[in-house]
Formats: structure tokens, C-alpha cells, sequence
């Protein structure tokens, strides 16, 4: 066999999103603009099975699920937004048979390319966080393009390329860059806020880092900020 | 082409999707937020919407909803056309026959006209989420009847009306949190509401600076999730815990003293002796008549610098005067007189921590904390802007004094029947740190804020109700006192909803749960025709649902339905539509034209007021016809003479020209912007006919930036009061003096009691007023506990909105159905446990009123003697077009089938509301669970019968459920 187009290299350009879990409220303003502007665009459409039917089910690129962690009252709520991570090291990539998936050398994007998807579902058993979607009509694979048809897009005013969900969110939670670019405010807030990788044990290298949460904590008291003076 | 194992790829995944797209701006309506959108149209079809950068709103963020525009349009529940109940149908069985508009206006019109003829009032208008209440009052008072409402009675009238009645404004779009200044942040009672992206950006914002952010809320989901401390309650519970945040604060001086003495009634003598003007201030008789709600002005307080009386204003804001705010005192003529403020510490002086721990079930020493955190804060935490202002009495501040804790709060404060005087309590406590509209703190937005009380009162006059002759004042308004309740000389409700009477006085939104059930009931009198815009009456904008329904199609003797002739107007179908005689198909946001106006709703800013338009960016669909065309029609075929020439022909071609033209005052009309005949003169000028044309060359708004000097404490800023005078937001420019007493309240009370020589109520409601219109806030149980065994029913039972739904319109959208397509009842597991209810197992939730089956889910977001769902997500099986046995019908659940709309009073029955502003009560249900039998079926309870298609949906939308719109090559 001929030497995999797809070799795993270390590029120059590596874009991603960084998540903000500190101020995501489970608003789902990522998902719904996500699948409005692809599901007519390039990488679309998204179908939907029983859209009106009895129990709706349909193709997204992005889901946020909410969990919770700990016990009443000491109860967290977590909204955990998730959209494929695009790995610097993606298991879905050399499993292809048909080479439909790839990661592009150019700026990391990992992509499906649907005229070479036979509908397999391998990629999707090798991807450990779920991030594919298999389109039900099309019988075809689908996941988050990292909206490549938008961020270089000349039609489009320079403010606007950059993904649907970036520029919809309301809380500013979801951030756009190049993650190899130190400067870049990706990688700034990973920088400056802690950010993680999700399940390095997977040894994936995703390239989407999410920031933690941080509290701030009840000041101290007039009475103990003057006791702590006088000491 | 293709190459056989060639790594280049085939679908080309950069392939732009914006030639050929036309970009149109425009507003968006998928709930009242009213953010700036984008439609992108290809080929006249939409094909994206995305937040338009250059809007102030939300600067080009969208929410979950607002991306989901296309589906609603598309939704095949769409009405197309004008139907008619085929005569022999049952209400209900939704059998229609199509028919043309012409048919459906000449039905309307030779009823109408006769209604309008014989006895206005026997016409009812009532709304749901409409945003052009200016326009449905205006046709009500033209029309000549006092039956008219938005939804505010049910939704949040006690949010509106006790913040009013405080501080001169409130939350949503009147005015809100500070979070660019402030350091802490309590958001009490709220759920994801409207205005909901500027909460999201300015939250996101906040947090990202390191602000704290506390929630305080039986549930943690939504903004709570991302709160840094989360402080659990009971619902109905927050009054007692405010009443002790006050007692802290004011047993550790940690008051704005300067702030209350000159900019609040705290100083304002109360007469204390019993008699006529028992607990109302004092006045100086020889500076004119005693004020009342209306007028501050002529009230006394004592002056500890000379140990004397001295009248309020301006006497007791000279430089050196020294108010008291406590002690007793005595006034030359011997009345016993004190403070406001002596009153109010009295008030709270039991009102401990350890007493609101037994009924909030917070620990008193977290209340304690909470309060030294937020009086710290505001007070020793607070810093200055360099920003000189004049106060109203012509005294220079050189800075503008911030006060870092700002609130938010919502209908967990506001659902519940004891909601006024919490959210008053609330407002109370702001002021007492000096917040109110400081930097930091809370700011009203324009027209806010407005008198206390507002110069708007409320039709009351039965004999003014006349034939072919408009209102003297409009539906709804502010009373002040008894005078202006809406009632006959015998005590007796002049509406057919009993707003502003004796029962719940001060409902300024009117009570549209009580309109149905009261018109079967004949009380107090019979209607002919009531039409619905928007609101989905027989479903989730009700109380008790299923017997609410069955009102609908109740008959009288003669076998004529009670309500002879029921019109609904709405985008879709809607569960009420099979219940109307004649059905108007009402376009959708993308279709109409709009204006979120400062005459009613607008999206004012905090530096100064903003209002917008929608455009249409598509034809409407079908036959369907914008109801403000209707109105308009309406409205020239009955000749109301504001919509008639003196010549007797019509003076509005359509809605735009009447926004265009219609002038509420010289000068004034529905929009702001580009007024003048060049349309260079805004805020207030003679009317432009390009005025729609300039809005939608400039993103669909008008925004005005106040001078600095003009943007804080506008309650006394002398430059602002002039201002809003002149331009028309209020009728005068006096301070708006901040009510920590309400005498207006007490008016009614004296009246209650048979101290005043004014009207008195009924002698069956003396003690309910007596007891409830206390001029200082007070905490008390919700009604509900006294009409129920809460032994047997020990939980409380709430509902919240989804972050990405509004009400029913949104769970019939193909995406957003597929985030939420049913809804459980969250349980906390150890309640679930003591009650055998399984996660993810079916129970039955009873009330004393009602029950109901659904699925239950285990959560420890939520504290134990709670349990919540959302709202409005269950469905009636076959409406809004979902196949029936849909998860929304089959698995879905309307928690309104346990809320009773009547509560037992006094030998009858009282609607189920704050017995102060009639607001519906809906998060006082208590409840207990069971679980379900194995045998039973998988299915919520009650399920009904599908319902049939009615002519002309647009059911072809479904083939948009791949939604392509792509020419692709």
C-alpha cells in the first residue's frame, strides 16, 4: 500500500476552539446556528428523521449536554458544549478505508469528504468523544468543519470569518484561532486560564481546549480585612 | 476527476455559500428580546439569520432560537387562511371551512359595529406575547370597551408593578443590573427570560472580569450553573429572606444614610395618630392640598440640625439641614408623627435570620453573611465617577457616586400570590444601598423611569362606557387610590377580568387568566365576542387547563355557548385554534412590519433610549395578513375617530402609515428616530414619510446617547427630568422620590377600615385589603397554604422557560423540538426516594386541585421540598401539527393542569392571585407524587384526542426538513 496520505505531521497552523466552560449557560446558541448555516451550506444539508414525527431525531455538528457533579446543596451544574476536537493526532483519520477522512495539512481542519464516504461508521467507532454524526439520508459521515467554508471566505466581511457558533454565542464562550500561534487568543486564554484537553489518555492530542471554571470566592469581611491590617 | 486513491479532495468543503445571497436586517421575534438579526435570502428564500453586528442590543450574538428563524418559518403549523367554524361543529373538533378575508372583515364588522352600538363592552381583546400593546389599547379605548389586556397578568405584573410602585421602573426592558461597573451580582428567581442576550454578554463579561456572581433559586440550571455561589430557597420564601437581609443591614448601619434622606420618602413624617390620614405623611396645610401616590410634594420631616419640622422639599434638602430617619416626634399641632424610616426598622426588627432560616430553609448564618457581603460591598466597596450632575433641587454633585451590587430578579419572585410585596421588599433593600440607577448598581432604561405613582390611570368610569364613543382614559394604567378603582358605586367590577377593583386593586396588566372563566360564568356580566391575539388560551396560557377548555364550549340554557362568538388570530395552530368560531392566519416576524416602540415596549439601552422596527424580508405566506393590518382595518371600517378623516374617510392607508402619521401627543408617535419632514429632528418632530426608510437603511434602530451627565440617578438628575418631560416620556418633571412607605398602598388600607372618607370595598374584602395593602413590605405564605392540606401536599411545584424555547411557539420548531422534545419533573433524589419514585420512572403529581402522570427525573440542582419542569413544552395531541403521539403530546406534560385559576373565599371564590395586583399565582402549587403502577401506560396524563388539520396549513413545509436551498453546481 502507498504510504497514507493523511501521516500524522506537525503543522504549521493548527486552528480550534477554545470552550469557556466558566461562562456557558447551556443557551444552545452554538447548536441550532451551527446547523442553520451548514445545513445549506457546503457541508450540508443536515438532515432531520421525523422532524414533525413522533420522536424528532437529526444530524448536528455540536451538541451541549448538561450534568451535574456532586451532591445537594454543594450541587454543580455543568453545560458542556461538545463539537469534534480536531486532533493533531485523530484516530478517525487512518481507520478510513477510502480516505474520505482527512485532516488538512494547510490549518489542522479535520474533514469528511462526502464523495468518498462509503458510510462505514468506522471513524466513528475509532473517535473516543462522539463528535461524528452519521447522516441517516445522505448515508454519509458529518461532523464540525470548523466552518472552513466561512473563515476564508472573501464574500464575507473580515469580522464574520469565523465559525456560526463563535459569532453567536452570547456569552462569549466559545473563542476561534490558531492554537500553534502563541499569540493568537486561543492560545492566550489557554495560557493565561488553565486550558485542558479533554481525555489526553487517548493520546489524540485534541486541538479544542476547554477552559475551567473559576469562582470567585465571598471577599472577606470589613471586620477580618481590618483584623488582617492590624496584624 | 476522481483518481483512484488520490488524497485530493472530491466535495469541495469550502465552496462559499454567500454569492447569490442578498443580506436584509430586520428584528428578530423568537421571543421579546428583540435582538438586530441578518436574514440572508437566496432566491427570496431564507437561507441563514445570524445577529447583525451593528446592533446595540446584542452586537451580533444570537441565541438558540433566533438561529432557529427559518424552521418557525417554515413550520407546517402555519395558518394560510382565514377559517370558519363549519356551522354544526362542535368548538373543539377544529372543523373549518376556508374563507376570503373580505368574508371574515364584513363578519367582523357587522358584529363589531353592532357590539360597538348596543354595548361596547361585551367585546373583549385579549393578548399573549404581542409587542404592540400601544396599538391593541388604543383600538380597545377607541372601541370603546375596558375589556382589554396583554399577558402581563399572568406572567410578571407583580415584578412590573412592585418596583413601579417603589422605585419608578424594573427589570426586562425597564431597566437592570449594571454589570460593567458592579462587583456583586445576585440574580434572584430567574430562569432564562427576555431580555436574554444582553444578560448573556454582559454576564459572560462580568465573570471574565472576576465579578461574583451569586444565585439565589430553588433550581441551579441556566445562568445559575455558571453562578460562583449558588444559595438554594423554597419558592414563595424570598420576601422572608429579604425582610431579614433588611433587618441585618439596618442593624449594622450598613445604609446609604445621605442616599435615603434626600433621595427616598425614608425622612417623610407618617402621621401615627388613628383617624383619616392614619399612617399617610403628614403635610404642611398651608403649602396647599395633602399630596397622595401622584404628588411628593408638600410632606414634612424633622430637622435635627433646628429640631423642628420642615417641609420636605426644598427646606429639608438645604445645605445643613439633618433628617432624621429615626425617633418619634410631635408636630406643633400635636400629631404624632415618625420617620418612614423608624416605621420600616420597626417592621423588620423581628425579622431575624433565624426566622427566615425556619421558612427559607437558608441557614441564618449565610443570610447574615450575605447581607454584611452585599452592604460591604455597596458601601465600602463603592468608588466614584468622575461625572458632575445636578440633582433636582439644583445641587452639584462634582462625581456620580457607584454602588457595586446590582440585582436581577424574575417571576420566582413574581408567579406567586404574595409577589408584589416581595419584589417591593426587594426594592426597598435596594435602595437602602443606594443602588438605584447609581453606577454599579441598578439603571432604568427609557421612558424609566416614571413617577410614583405613573401618570396613567386606568379607565375607571361606568358611565363613560357608551355607545359608538371611545374610553376617557385607556384599559389598563396605575391607580393611586380608591377613586380610581375601575368599579361601580356598589363595590362591583366594571371589567370582565375584575382588574382594578376591590379584589386585586392594583392590576396594571389586567388578569387574562380570569377572562374566560369569568365570562362563562356571566360574571359580572356576559360578553359577546372575545378575540385572542396570540395567546394560546385552552392550553399552556392558562390555569387548569382541562376545565378551562371545557368552558369554552359551555352552553346556557337557551343552548348558545356561553361565549357566543370566539376569534383567534395567530401565526399557527395552535391548541386554542380549534376552539375559535373564526380563525385569522397572522404572518410571522419575517412577514410584518413592526415597531418595538416607546410608546410600549422599548429596547432602550442605560445611556439612553432605543427603539426598532421589523421589516418585512419576505412575502407573507399564503393569505396571511400582519394583525396590525387587521386592526387597522378594523378600526377605519368602524370609524374610531383617531382612525377617521372629519370628512368620514379613512385616515391610515395600512400599519405603516399609521405609525408613520399617528401622533399620541404633538410630535410624539410609535417611532423616535428621523422624525421632521427631513427627518433630521429625533426623539420628538413632525412626522417623516420616509421615517421607515431610514430604519431600514440603519439596521432596523434608532438609538440616542444621553450626555453623561444625563445617564445616572435619573430619578433626580434635573437636566434628564427636563428632557424626558420635553420629548414626551412623562408628563412631568418632578423627582421620582423613592417609595421605601408606600402611602399609596395605605390609602386602601384606611379605606378597608372605614377610616377614610372616600370609597370603601365591599365589606367581604375588608379584611383581605386591610391586611395585604401594608405601605411597608412584609413577607406572608402564599394563599394556596391556607386553601390546602400542606401536610398532604408538602412540595412546592414551579415551571421555568427553556434557554431555547419561548412558550408554545417553539416547541413545535423541527430543531429547536429535538433539544427538548418533552420535559420530566425534576425531584431531588431524596424526596424522590421517600416518595418510591424512580429516576426515569413515571409518577403522578396531585394537587389539591388537579393531577397529572409524567416521568420523573432524579436531581440534586434542585432543593428538597421542590420539584419543576419546563414550561409550555407538552402539547395536545395533533396540534401544531406534530404527529400525534409525539413526545410533546405522548411523554410531554403542561404542569397547568394542577393549578386551580379560583381559590375558595368568603362564600364563593377569588381568583388565584396577588391579592394586591391580581397576578396569577402559578408557582403557589403544592403537590405530592406517587409512583406509577407498572400496568398503567407509558403515556403523560391526561392525553387528549388528536385534533384534525384545519384547512390550509402549510404541511408542505415538511419538505424542509433537510432544509436545501443550495443551487448546487
Amino acid at each position: 500500500m502507498s504510504q497514507h496520505p493523511n501521516e500524522p505531521q506537525t503543522l504549521a497552523i493548527q486552528l480550534a476552539l477554545v470552550i469557556d466552560l466558566n461562562v456557558c449557560v447551556g443557551c444552545h446558541a452554538c447548536v441550532t446556528s451551527c446547523k442553520e448555516w451548514n445545513t445549506s451550506g457546503a457541508a450540508g444539508p443536515m438532515t432531520d428523521q421525523g422532524a414533525y414525527g413522533e420522536q424528532p431525531t437529526g444530524t448536528f455538528f455540536n451538541r451541549v449536554q448538561t450534568f451535574e457533579a456532586d451532591s445537594y446543596p454543594n450541587t454543580q451544574t455543568v453545560h458542556f458544549p461538545k463539537s469534534c476536537l480536531h486532533c493533531e493526532e485523530p484516530p478517525c483519520v487512518p481507520v478510513c478505508p477510502t480516505g474520505a477522512s482527512y485532516k488538512r495539512k494547510s490549518d489542522g481542519i479535520v474533514l469528511v469528504d462526502y464523495d468518498k464516504c462509503i458510510g462505514c461508521k468506522y471513524c466513528s467507532w475509532a473517535c473516543p468523544y462522539g463528535a461524528r454524526e452519521f447522516d441517516e439520508e445522505r448515508k454519509v459521515m458529518t461532523k464540525c468543519t470548523l466552518c472552513v467554508d466561512r473563515i476564508y471566505d472573501e464574500l464575507l466581511p473580515p469580522q464574520d470569518r469565523k465559525p456560526a457558533c463563535v459569532k453567536a454565542c452570547p456569552t462569549g464562550a466559545r473563542l476561534f484561532g490558531d492554537v500553534k500561534d502563541p499569540d493568537s487568543e486561543v492560545s492566550q486564554a489557554i495560557r493565561e486560564r488553565g486550558g485542558y484537553a479533554l481525555m489526553p489518555e487517548w493520546k489524540t492530542q485534541p486541538a479544542n481546549q476547554y477552559l475551567p471554571r473559576r469562582v470567585t470566592k465571598q471577599p472577606p469581611s470589613d471586620a477580618a480585612r481590618a483584623e488582617k491590617d492590624r496584624l | 476527476m476522481f483518481k483512484f486513491l488520490s488524497s485530493d479532495p472530491v466535495h469541495n468543503p469550502t465552496a462559499s455559500s454567500t454569492a447569490d445571497t442578498e443580506v436584509k436586517t430586520t428584528t428578530c421575534y423568537m421571543c421579546a428580546c428583540r435582538c438586530g438579526i441578518r436574514v440572508h435570502l437566496r432566491d427570496g428564500q431564507v437561507r441563514y439569520i445570524d445577529g447583525n453586528p451593528d446592533h446595540p442590543l446584542n452586537k451580533g450574538v444570537i441565541c438558540a432560537k433566533g438561529s432557529s428563524g427559518i424552521m418557525k418559518q417554515v413550520s407546517p403549523a402555519r395558518l394560510t387562511q382565514p377559517l370558519l367554524r363549519k356551522p354544526g361543529s362542535e368548538r373543539g373538533e377544529g372543523v373549518f371551512e376556508p374563507i376570503s378575508w373580505k368574508r371574515a372583515f364584513d363578519i367582523l364588522e357587522k358584529r363589531l359595529s353592532h357590539l360597538r352600538a348596543t354595548d361596547p363592552k361585551k367585546f373583549a381583546l385579549f393578548t399573549g406575547r404581542d409587542q404592540m400593546q400601544a396599538l391593541t389599547g388604543l383600538f380597545a379605548r377607541q372601541f370603546g370597551t375596558p375589556n382589554y389586556a396583554a399577558h402581563g397578568g399572568f406572567c410578571s405584573v407583580n415584578m412590573a408593578a412592585g418596583m413601579i410602585y417603589s422605585v419608578g421602573g424594573s427589570f426586562w426592558e425597564f431597566g437592570g443590573p449594571d454589570l460593567d461597573h458592579a462587583k456583586l451580582f445576585v440574580m434572584i428567581g430567574t430562569a432564562e427570560d427576555h431580555h436574554s442576550n444582553p444578560m448573556k454578554m454582559a454576564l459572560g463579561k462580568f465573570k471574565r472580569a472576576g465579578g461574583r456572581f451569586i444565585s439565589i433559586n430553588p433550581v441551579r440550571t441556566g445562568y445559575s450553573a455558571i453562578a460562583d455561589e449558588w444559595i438554594p430557597i423554597r419558592p414563595g420564601t424570598d420576601g422572608a429572606l429579604f425582610m431579614a437581609l433588611l433587618h441585618e443591614l439596618i442593624a449594622h448601619d450598613l445604609v446609604d444614610r445621605p442616599f435615603l434622606q434626600r433621595f427616598t420618602n425614608a425622612p417623610q413624617l407618617v402621621v401615627l395618630d388613628e383617624g383619616e390620614r392614619e399612617g399617610l405623611f403628614a403635610f404642611d396645610a398651608a403649602a396647599g392640598v395633602a399630596g397622595d401616590g401622584r404628588n411628593p410634594h408638600n410632606k414634612l420631616a424633622w430637622d435635627l440640625t433646628s429640631g423642628r419640622a420642615v417641609q420636605a422639599y426644598p427646606e429639608g434638602v438645604e445645605e445643613g439641614r439633618s433628617l432624621a430617619l429615626e425617633g418619634h416626634y410631635t408636630l406643633p399641632d400635636g400629631t404624632r408623627v415618625a420617620p418612614a424610616f423608624q416605621l420600616l426598622r420597626e417592621r423588620v426588627s423581628q425579622h431575624t435570620p433565624e426566622w427566615a432560616e425556619a421558612i427559607t430553609g437558608i441557614p441564618a448564618e449565610r443570610i447574615r453573611q450575605l447581607a454584611r457581603e452585599m452592604g460591604e460591598t455597596a458601601l465600602h466597596q463603592a468608588f466614584e465617577l468622575p461625572i458632575p450632575w445636578i440633582d433636582a433641587w439644583g445641587k452639584q454633585h462634582p462625581t456620580t457616586q457607584a454602588r457595586p451590587v446590582a440585582f436581577h430578579a424574575m417571576r420566582g419572585l413574581a408567579a406567586h400570590s404574595n409577589g408584589f410585596q416581595t419584589v417591593r421588599s426587594l426594592a426597598v433593600l435596594m435602595s437602602l444601598l443606594g443602588t438605584i440607577d447609581a453606577p454599579g448598581g441598578f439603571r432604568h432604561k427609557a421612558p424609566y423611569p416614571r413617577h410614583i405613582v405613573p401618570n396613567y390611570r386606568a379607565f375607571n368610569d361606568p358611565d363613560m362606557i357608551k355607545p359608538n364613543t371611545p374610553l376617557n382614559a385607556a384599559p389598563l394604567g396605575f391607580p393611586a387610590n380608591p377613586e380610581e378603582l375601575a368599579v361601580h358605586a356598589d363595590g362591583t367590577p366594571l371589567r370582565i377580568d375584575h382588574a382594578f377593583s376591590w379584589e386585586h386593586p392594583l392590576s396594571a396588566h389586567g388578569l387574562m387568566h380570569n377572562v374566560i372563566t369569568n365570562a362563562v360564568r356571566g360574571d359580572p356580566y356576559k360578553i359577546d365576542t372575545l378575540l385572542i391575539f396570540m395567546a394560546n388560551m385552552a392550553w399552556n396560557s392558562t390555569m387548569n387547563t382541562m376545565e378551562v377548555r371545557k368552558k369554552l364550549n359551555a352552553r346556557g340554557e337557551d343552548g348558545e355557548y356561553r361565549i357566543p362568538f370566539l376569534v383567534v388570530c395567530d401565526a399557527f395552530q395552535s391548541e386554542t385554534v380549534a376552539f375559535a368560531d373564526l380563525v385569522l392566519p397572522d404572518t410571522t416576524y419575517l412577514e410584518r412590519h413592526d415597531v418595538m416602540s416607546m410608546l410600549d415596549r422599548p429596547i432602550s439601552e442605560f445611556d439612553g433610549p432605543v427603539d426598532s422596527v421589523r421589516v418585512p424580508v419576505v412575502e407573507p405566506t399564503g393569505e396571511c395578513k400582519p394583525f396590525q393590518e387587521v386592526l387597522i382595518e378594523l378600526a377605519s371600517r368602524l370609524k374610531f375617530p383617531a382612525f377617521t378623516n372629519e370628512d368620514g374617510s379613512r385616515k391610515f392607508k395600512d400599519y405603516p402609515d399609521f405609525v408613520v402619521n399617528f401622533q399620541a401627543q404633538p410630535g410624539v408617535g410609535f417611532l423616535m428616530g428621523w422624525r421632521g419632514k427631513d427627518g433630521t429632528q429625533h426623539l420628538r418632530g413632525e412626522p417623516n414619510p420616509n421615517q421607515w426608510e431610514m430604519y431600514a437603511k440603519n439596521n432596523c434602530v434608532f438609538q440616542h446617547h444621553m450626555p453623561k451627565e444625563q445617564q445616572y440617578m435619573r430619578n433626580w438628575n434635573r437636566p434628564y427630568l427636563d428632557f424626558a418631560k420635553e420629548k414626551g416620556w412623562r408628563q412631568k418633571n418632578d423627582p421620582v422620590q423613592l417609595a421605601i412607605y408606600s402611602d399609596t398602598l395605605q390609602t386602601f388600607r384606611l379605606a378597608a377600615q372605614g377610616k377614610s372618607k372616600g370609597r370603601q370595598p365591599p365589606d367581604h374584602l375588608r379584611e383581605r385589603i386591610a391586611t395585604y395593602f401594608d405601605p411597608l413590605p412584609f413577607w406572608y405564605e402564599p394563599l394556596e397554604n391556607a386553601c390546602v392540606d400542606t401536610q398532604q401536599f408538602p412540595l412546592a411545584a414551579i415551571t421555568q422557560r427553556p434557554m431555547a424555547m419561548y412558550h408554545s411557539w417553539d416547541s413545535q420548531n423541527a430543531w429547536l423540538r429535538q433539544i427538548h422534545s418533552h420535559n420530566y419533573l425534576h425531584v431531588n433524589p431524596v424526596t424522590a426516594k421517600a416518595a418510591g419514585v424512580e429516576d426515569g420512572g413515571w409518577a403522578w403529581v396531585t394537587s389539591s386541585w388537579g393531577e397529572l402522570r409524567c416521568m420523573v427525573r432524579h436531581s440534586d440542582a434542585v432543593e428538597p421540598g421542590t420539584v419543576w419542569t419546563w414550561n409550555a413544552i407538552g402539547k395536545a395531541s395533533g396540534a401544531w401539527q406534530l404527529a400525534p403521539g409525539a413526545d410533546e403530546s405522548r411523554k410531554g406534560f403542561l404542569l397547568n393542569h394542577l393549578i386551580t385559576e379560583e381559590l375558595p373565599f368568603v362564600g364563593g371564590q377569588i381568583s388565584n392571585s396577588d391579592p394586591v395586583t391580581g397576578q396569577a399565582g402559578w408557582y403557589d402549587v403544592r403537590v405530592n407524587l406517587r409512583p406509577a403502577q407498572p400496568e398503567e401506560p407509558a403515556e403523560s396524563f391526561p392525553q387528549l384526542d388528536a385534533v384534525p388539520s384545519v384547512p390550509g396549513l402549510l404541511r408542505s413545509g415538511r419538505r424542509f426538513m433537510t432544509h436545501i436551498l443550495s443551487k448546487k453546481p
